[in-house]
């Protein structure tokens, strides 16, 4: 895979030549991996009880809450039968999703209140460590993976 | 049992997970690999052992971290743990700003800076550059990103 092809780069349209193409350039092992890390939340081989599209439902949703809607287009396309929970309206209680979507976005839009309850919360409703701590792993890479972009976007923006 | 801490400090707290950490002797062969990589193999952290619990996540994130808070180029390593501290004090990760506040002040040789951060909170007096960092990363990390061409420039 080409540097420019990798979802931060393409979502950020990086200019080939620009300061910012440049500085990935300089930091290419880290973009490489960064599609790496992508790949381990939202296809990996053991999805546990979060098939790969709810999690590319819920990629694009936390993309959503923070503008960056062409990346939310792009984890879009992989929803499938869960593209309805790509939109921060829907609070997942027609999916039987309600509590964990709920979770989701609370660390994604209010991460300082995240407290213990919500942890025990999900764990009442039979939802295994296993399956909170993937739930946490694919949030926190999209919080990542959102500033990578918007980092980028701005520094191509100063030229 | 020891009492949740909320207020900042540079005294790393002792994590406690709220979830179950792997247990080693029960670990899989690939979450005994994913282990393998990260950055303490002496003795494994209860932290490293949550996020055992998604080793796929685990393999990748450790190197990836080191990358990005350990690589030659750009900023410094302290640094790097002055904008990590900005984003930790945004999320108020209690634990992570005292971790990345430690290395800063090791890295440093000083705990001034740190010090005045969590004195005075986010608005502490910082020199021109250690400001223009911890801005930055203060500002994207909110949600939606506040982060703007005012702090490229600065």
């Amino acid at each position: 895979m080409k540097l420019s092809d990798t979802t931060a780069l393409a979502a950020a349209g990086t200019a080939p030549v620009s300061a910012a193409a440049s500085a990935a350039e300089a930091r290419a092992n880290i973009f490489e991996m960064t599609q790496a890390a992508e790949e381990a939340v939202l296809r990996p081989r053991n999805p546990g009880r979060w098939p790969q599209p709810l999690r590319a439902a819920m990629a694009a949703r936390i993309a959503r809450q923070n503008g960056e809607d062409a990346l939310a287009d792009q984890h879009l396309e992989a929803a499938g039968r869960f593209a309805a929970l790509a939109d921060p309206e829907d609070d997942g209680t027609e999916s039987g999703l309600g509590a964990v979507i709920s979770f989701m976005d609370k660390v994604a839009t209010r991460t300082r209140d995240v407290q213990t309850a919500d942890i025990v919360a999900l764990q009442a409703g039979g939802v295994t460590d296993a399956d909170i701590v993937r739930l946490a792993e694919l949030n926190a890479f999209l919080a990542y993976q959102i500033r990578v972009i918007a980092g980028l976007r701005l520094m191509g923006a100063g030229g | 049992m020891s009492r949740v801490v909320t207020k900042f400090t540079r005294s790393v707290p002792q994590w406690r997970p709220r979830v179950a950490p792997v247990k080693l002797e029960e670990a899989t062969a690939e979450q005994l690999d994913a282990l393998k990589v990260t950055p303490s193999n002496t003795k494994v952290s209860d932290y490293v052992l949550t996020l055992a619990h998604d080793a796929e996540s685990l393999k990748i994130r450790s190197p990836l971290f080191n990358a990005i808070m350990y690589d030659r180029g750009g900023m410094s390593r302290a640094e790097r743990e002055l904008g990590a501290i900005g984003a930790s004090m945004v999320n108020h990760c209690i634990y992570c700003a005292a971790v990345h506040a430690d290395r800063h002040a090791q890295l440093e040789k000083s705990t001034e800076v740190t010090h005045r951060l969590f004195r005075d909170g986010a608005q502490a007096e910082l020199d021109p550059r250690d400001r223009a960092i911890f801005d930055f990363a203060q500002a994207l990390s909110e949600c939606p990103s506040r982060a703007d061409a005012s702090h490229i420039a600065a």
